[in-house]
């Protein structure tokens, strides 16, 4: 099972601008990508323009492994919004380079899900100029 | 060290009546709940030169209740955007106002139609994308239980705590909500119902959340010296902290709050700063007498009983189901009924009811021997907390 969206109650579209770009550009591309500090390499998520190690400004978007595992989940039995059809579950995921990251799993039930379950990448094409990262359970 | 102990007090306490259909405008019950703490401390509305409160877009400004009520002059406010991290904050700000002479007597509000207005925990609100809200709301993670769900799950995981045990938190809340007349659930509640109740967002069911509500409370705070001689017995503000943790995360958006980067999310800020709250008041959490505990959702006062030290990190919830926070227990918890039963006035009623409780005019509910109470807003990444005495 998947998360399944409701056409009629699209999701909009994030608004691209100076601190997100580089993050949905690669999604857009199907690569996932964090911003990583290029004076002392400390990796951040959610995008922000400076690094709270070394207070540096200076970052490049980096490649992940798109590899991780579910920190915590959530399951929502009946929605709160016609947008997502219920039963669904949200994972926060704790990826290899540290940083976490919230998104849902593809081909599971929900119940299926547990913590410390690995997990790895897939891109899922939502509507017209929105892919989403999703995640699929390793072996 | 500075230290506001004991310099400011809270001499006036105001409530609407508390519903899920005000009928009224949010405005309506912003200057009523402030009349009628003015009244209740026995001054007029010539003795008020500061205003302070708190919303997130969903009331009225200071600035409408210094017109409303005709305030001559108001020398100092604050209009302050946030969520129960403002809960005590909001007091503990107009404190420093008084103690650095910007005000001498402010009203401290929080007003809301919580229920047919705008409803915090997210129901009908619209999708947005433009904050942090798109690293989480086009995943379906669009309202603020999902949050706190994610909180529960990391605590269950990594001490056990049970379903059981936050039900026990909504019973201890009805138990007290029974005794209170302003309460707005009052019937018994047992642990089958709770545990019979729908999951909401797994694993929270509906007993596990808070009530949304329509109305709103004020107090009047002004100098310790002017305190004196009002018509009821000070309640001190002994000591009051306010802040967030290494990579709280940004915390609000406009229609949610998250924060993954938050390290370990079964833990929260006031483990840090609980000692600063406890030290600047001369106390320790042995000397709390009643504790009012902001309970958005049943994990949030088991994680807090835990990270103010009442008991050991990860036996909140054993701490809940021995009967220790019930009224007969050694620290009453939510004697009021907290926001699990009294109702939702995003934690403000919390302050009204630790004063009353320290002024011994609590009636049903009252406590025997409060003097010193601890009054919390919502904790996680973030904190808020003040000590109150008599």
């Amino acid at each position: 099972m998947s998360m399944v969206y409701d056409t009629e109650h699209p999701v909009p579209i994030p608004p691209i601008i100076w601190d997100n770009m580089g993050y949905w550009e690669g999604i857009n591309r199907h690569e996932l990508v964090f911003q990583r500090c290029k004076e002392c390499g400390t990796w951040r998520h959610p995008p922000r323009p400076v690094c709270p190690k070394c207070r540096s400004f200076e970052k490049e978007w980096t490649p992940s492994t798109g590899k991780g595992a579910v920190y915590s989940w959530v399951t929502y039995q009946e929605s709160p919004h016609p947008g997502f059809k219920a039963p669904y579950s949200v994972v926060l995921l704790e990826m290899e380079e540290g940083v976490r990251l919230v998104s849902n799993m593809v081909d599971i039930k929900p119940e299926e899900i547990s913590i410390g379950m690995p997990v790895e990448v897939v891109f899922e094409d939502i509507a017209e100029g929105l892919t989403l990262p999703k995640f699929r359970k390793v072996g | 060290m500075n230290n506001l102990k004991d310099k400011v007090a809270i001499v006036g306490l105001g409530w609407t009546r508390f519903s899920t259909n005000s009928g009224v405008s949010v405005k309506n019950l912003a200057l009523e709940s402030c009349k009628n703490a003015i009244d209740d401390a026995g001054l007029t509305v010539k003795d008020v030169d500061g205003i302070a409160t708190y919303n997130i877009g969903d009331s009225v400004s200071p600035y409408v209740v210094a017109t409303g009520l005709g305030l001559p002059e108001l020398r100092w406010n604050i209009e302050y955007f946030a969520g129960a991290n403002g809960a005590t904050s909001t007091l503990l700000t107009a404190a420093c106002a008084i103690i650095g002479g910007l005000a001498d007597t402010v009203l401290v509000f929080r007003a809301m139609n919580g229920r047919t207005g705008t409803r915090l925990g997210g129901a009908g609100m619209s999708l947005n994308t433009t904050g942090i809200e798109q690293y989480c709301v086009p995943y379906g993670l669009t309202t603020f239980p999902q949050a706190v769900a994610m909180v529960a799950r990391r605590h269950m995981i990594k001490y056990g705590t049970t379903s059981h045990q936050m039900g026990a938190v909504a019973l201890t809340c009805r138990e007290n909500a029974i005794l209170n007349e302003r309460a707005v659930v009052r019937s018994p509640l047992s642990i089958e119902d709770h545990q019979n109740s729908k999951m909401i967002v797994d694993p929270l069911r509906l007993y596990d959340c808070c009530q949304e509500t329509d109305g709103a409370c004020a107090v009047l705070i002004t100098s310790a010296d002017r305190a004196k001689d009002l018509r009821h017995s000070p309640v001190y503000l002994m000591s009051g902290t306010h802040g967030a943790g290494w990579q709280s995360g940004e915390f609000f958006g406009k229609t949610t709050a998250f924060w993954p980067e938050w390290d370990e999310l079964s833990e929260t800020y006031a483990r840090t700063m609980a000692s600063e709250l406890y030290g600047k008041a001369g106390i320790t959490s042995k000397d709390v007498d009643v504790a009012e505990l902001y309970d958005c959702f049943t994990i949030e006062p088991i994680v807090q009983l835990e990270d103010f030290g009442f008991c050991e990190k990860g036996e909140g919830g054993a701490f809940v189901e021995s009967g220790a926070v019930r009224r007969d227990g050694h620290l009453p918890m939510n004697t009021h009924g907290g926001l699990l039963s009294e109702g939702y006035i995003h934690g403000f009623n919390h302050v009204l009811e630790g004063a009353s409780q320290l002024r011994g005019d609590a009636g049903a509910r009252q406590i025997k021997d409060a003097e010193i109470a601890l009054v919390t807003g919502y904790c996680g990444p973030v904190a808020n907390a003040v000590i109150l005495r008599r």
